[in-house]
């Protein structure tokens, strides 16, 4: 009897859709990956030994002129083992890496490198993690697309692979924000 | 009997320090800060958890980030900061109000509206029906 009740005799009804809908477009979505307070600000000071060089540091300086992925690892990050190969893939192809060694052992580190080979050009260790807060780095591996003006335009939470680099990467990889 | 107090007499100050926590602080006032300093903010990576509760290295990380700087006289608002700056307003179990945040606080009093509304129409409906009035 819908004329005495009213409309709002569909107010469940309305409730539910509405609660389904919202509850569907957030379904799937990963909400391990947070937003980077970061986005189109300059890359935090960075003074950091390099793992490779000895005595020599790495300072934003080295990432100005370049689009460069920033990548955090480390030899405690089971996924790191994982994206590996595909760093090295992205590095054949002329991609600029710089690997940030997160928290790590700097003499594991070194033998990893030399084992599974290095795609990176550069190698600061930020032993303590400090520069990782710096950065808002909750895990590794993390992945930055730094922009030649030194600023971050893009992190990626998780393993780096061709979906992801398609996805999420290519969009923005080598493209000037209008 | 007293070889049994004198017993647990001995393990009682040899439990305690396990579970006191490695922070050492130059006053009571700046240990209080540090604990709430420390259910106020989020763990980026067991998310739902404050950073006292995760044994996330983040999290730890977060603790000795937070310590160091009482130790070096910032304040609870500086601090705070700090961590939002780099992890965003996620990382505050206090979200500032913002068109994306705008429906945690409105969606409560939208909801006790509604159910105010109901209820004042469920009233009418009943006195015009104990008035006998034809509603159909």
């Amino acid at each position: 009897m819908p004329s005495r009740n009213g409309w709002w005799m569909f107010l469940p009804l309305i409730a539910f859709i509405g609660l389904a809908v919202l509850l569907a477009t957030q379904l799937g979505r990963n909400t391990e990956e947070l937003p980077t307070a970061l986005a189109g600000k300059p890359l935090p000071a960075m003074q950091l030994p390099s793992l490779m060089r000895a005595g020599s540091e790495v300072s934003n300086e080295f990432f100005l002129g370049h689009w460069t992925l920033l990548n955090v690892w480390a030899t405690w990050c089971p996924t790191c083992y994982v994206e590996h190969p595909y760093l090295l893939r992205l590095a054949e192809q002329g991609v600029r890496i710089v690997g940030l060694n997160y928290k790590d052992d700097p003499v594991k580190a070194r033998e990893y490198l030399a084992k599974y080979g290095n795609p990176f050009v550069e190698v600061p260790a930020d032993e303590s993690g400090r520069y990782g807060i710096d950065l808002g780095v909750y895990g590794a591996p993390e992945t930055f697309v730094i922009n030649p003006e030194g600023q971050v335009v893009l992190r990626y939470v998780g393993e780096l692979n061709d979906r992801s680099w398609q996805q999420r990467f290519a969009p923005v990889w080598q493209k000037e924000a209008e | 009997m007293k070889r049994l107090i004198l017993m647990l007499l001995c393990c009682w100050p040899l439990a305690l320090p396990a579970v006191q926590d490695i922070y050492q602080f130059d006053s009571v006032i700046d240990e209080q800060r540090f604990r709430e300093l420390l259910v106020q903010l989020r763990c980026p990576k067991c998310q739902n958890q404050a950073i006292s509760d995760s044994d996330a290295p983040i999290a730890q990380d977060m603790r000795q980030q937070v310590a160091e700087m009482i130790r070096a006289g910032r304040s609870d608002e500086e601090i705070v900061d700090y961590f939002v700056q780099r992890y965003g307003d996620f990382v505050s179990y206090h979200p500032p109000l913002t068109p994306q945040t705008m429906i945690l606080w409105l969606a409560p009093l939208m909801a006790m509206g509604g159910g105010l509304l109901l209820v004042v129409f469920q009233i009418r409906r009943a006195r015009r029906i104990s008035r006998g009035e034809d509603i159909t």
